[in-house]
């Protein structure tokens, strides 16, 4: 007896079933004709509507599939031959009566001479996706963000609910703070998780070759324009695109960026056809805009229209709280990664990294916590682990030293915070310490036994170095 | 005892989505399930619970629908409403099934008529 089952003859020396193709894909496949009746549906379609491809077929696609967009506005109407695929976030009740949140992405089928066909319906249940952006937000993180003070609180409060929208977002805040996070943060939240994020630093290219990055070319637009270029924007489609270093883009890709947002269409270079993109945009940036806008290098229009929903990151000097959460984390992440047992840093060091600025932020600590575990062979981490550079005199002139409201806990990092700062300016690491040992002094009465207690060393420590410094 | 159905409706096919269905149908039927009377009811807005309120007040005995969620669909049993759930079809082709005692849940009533119904 002659199967009616479709084949697919040209790819192998055999013809093989289309469907054994099909259901291997794990996500809900439907093939739709130009009527909008199912065709064929994989596996994973009967799993999610509870119907066989023999049941679905010849049925109208709103009966099986019974999504909300189907009802209210069907995506597949607005496809032509040449359209890009739409992507929908939406709900369908099964034959189970369950409720499931699903991603439906539609896309025209073309006959080879470009005649439409029909569609092609890819479904994704999104439900465990949305069950991980409520386990991403726990304890002390959200996504790979740490934080527990109460700026990281605010702002971890914010991006759950700006990830179920889709507004342009500004993150603003000094280099290393964690924009490139947030921005990733943000899209893994969102509906468009699934989606592509792609990353893209406006001041990393010269001028005309992020224009063709950002936006293609057409083939023959310019010497080197062997082939078409879709272009960053028409690559992140159905997804986000951040574009970090935002203040760097030039005036005239600005225009560009403008035209973007008011019509979501990209014009690749040398083309006169444009592409209608479904594009989240996240820009970041460490620079000041308003102060660009004032100078002229920033276009105002173009800010209003980013600044829909602005994300300000903290710098880590400004979160107290955290440090010490930041170098426990990367401590373990560091230890793990590279085989190594360390229990911890010592409380001298502690104290150092507490106290210690942050010029280049997190990025900056965890760049030190990997050198100082790196170099460490001590099961504790001392100060001679950390990098050279922290003990030059321009990063110890804004140090404070302990001398006083520091009890035997007082070593412990959020102790030691409160302890008078005394600035020490134009000294080295060495003057710094003895500063440190003669201000213990002082305030333990010139008790040794106290005095190293308060430091976080030996009774031999204090001793040997109180003899190195001539104290 | 009179039946009293009700179909939510999508132009003329049973609705995709009971939750979703802007306006059904209400018909009653005498003992012998003949037509004997015939109702449009246009809903203000869509939502499950609205179209539930429907038909405890109309007192219908019977909803014949597509895709219903398990709560809603508990919720008419529980009220002695007798629900045929995943019904696809022309809503007239499934009142004949219904009267003529032939319509079971999860029944395709008819689906070669040509009937895309998307507004």
């Amino acid at each position: 007896m002659k199967s009616n089952k479709p084949k697919i003859t040209a790819l192998f020396d055999q013809s093989v079933p289309f469907d054994t193709i099909l259901d291997e894909i794990p996500i809900g496949v439907v093939i739709l004709d130009k009527d909008r009746r199912i065709a064929h549906t994989n596996k994973a379609v009967s799993a999610l509507t509870g119907y066989s491809p023999q049941e679905a077929r010849g049925v109208m696609c709103h009966n099986i599939i019974r999504s909300r967009i189907c009802l209210k506005k069907c995506p597949v109407l607005r496809l032509k031959e040449d359209s890009e695929p739409i992507c929908e976030h939406t709900d369908l009740i099964n034959r189970g009566r369950e409720l499931v949140q699903v991603r439906i992405t539609f896309a025209p089928i073309t006959s080879g001479s470009g005649e439409l066909i029909g569609y092609l319906e890819t479904l994704e249940d999104i439900r465990a996706l949305q069950n991980r952006t409520s386990q991403d937000m726990h304890g002390f993180r959200f996504s790979e963000m740490i934080g527990k003070g109460p700026q990281m609180e605010k702002v971890f409060q914010m991006l759950p609910l700006l990830a179920q929208n889709d507004s342009s977002v500004l993150i603003t805040g000094e280099t290393g703070t964690g924009k490139d996070l947030t921005a990733e943060a943000i899209h893994k939240a969102s509906n468009r998780a699934r989606g592509p994020f792609i990353k893209i630093n406006c001041g990393a290219l010269p001028e005309t070759l992020l224009e063709s990055e950002l936006f293609g070319h057409q083939k023959g637009a310019f010497t080197d324009a062997k082939e078409n270029k879709p272009g960053r924007f028409r690559l992140a489609h159905n997804g986000s695109l951040y574009l970090t270093e935002i203040g760097d883009l030039p005036l005239s890709l600005q225009v560009k960026l403008l035209t973007f947002l008011d019509d979501r269409v990209v014009f690749p270079l040398g083309s006169t056809k444009g592409f209608e993109v479904n594009v989240r945009i996240i820009a970041g940036t460490n620079q000041n805009l308003e102060r660009m806008v004032e100078n002229g290098s920033f276009r105002k229009d173009l800010l209003f229209r980013l600044n829909v929903v602005r994300i300000t990151l903290p710098p880590l000097r400004e979160r107290e709280d955290d440090i010490v959460l930041l170098i426990d984390h990367f401590l373990n992440t560091f230890a793990e990664k590279f085989g190594k047992k360390i229990e911890g840093f010592d409380r001298q060091t502690l104290y150092f990294l507490n106290n210690y600025h942050f010029p280049g932020n997190v990025r900056e600590l965890r760049n030190i916590v990997e050198y100082a575990v790196n170099v460490s062979q001590d099961s504790r981490i001392g100060i001679e682990s950390l990098p050279t550079y922290l003990m030059e005199p321009d990063h110890l002139s804004t140090m404070p030293t302990p001398v006083s409201g520091v009890s035997d806990q007082g070593a412990s990092p959020l102790a030691a915070r409160e302890a008078t700062t005394v600035q020490v300016t134009g000294s080295t690491w060495a003057q710094t310490e003895k500063q440190m040992i003669i201000n213990a002094l002082v305030k333990t009465g010139g008790k040794k036994q106290k005095t190293a207690d308060l430091l976080g060393w030996g009774r031999s420590t204090l001793w040997r170095k109180m003899k190195q410094y001539g104290i | 005892m009179h039946h009293k159905v009700l179909i939510p409706l999508y132009d003329a096919e049973v609705a995709p989505r009971f939750d979703l269905a802007s306006e059904a149908v209400i018909v009653t039927l005498d003992q012998q399930r003949k037509k004997l009377e015939e109702k449009l009811v246009v809903l203000p807005q869509v939502s499950a619970e609205k179209l539930c309120h429907l038909i405890l007040t109309e007192g219908v005995t019977t909803v014949i629908c597509c895709g219903i969620e398990e709560e809603y669909y508990q919720y008419l049993v529980w009220k002695r409403i007798e629900v045929f759930d995943s019904i696809i079809g022309m809503w007239e082709e499934a009142l004949k099934r219904y009267a003529n005692a032939k319509l079971s849940p999860g029944d395709i009533v008819d689906h070669t008529t040509d009937q895309g119904g998307n507004q």
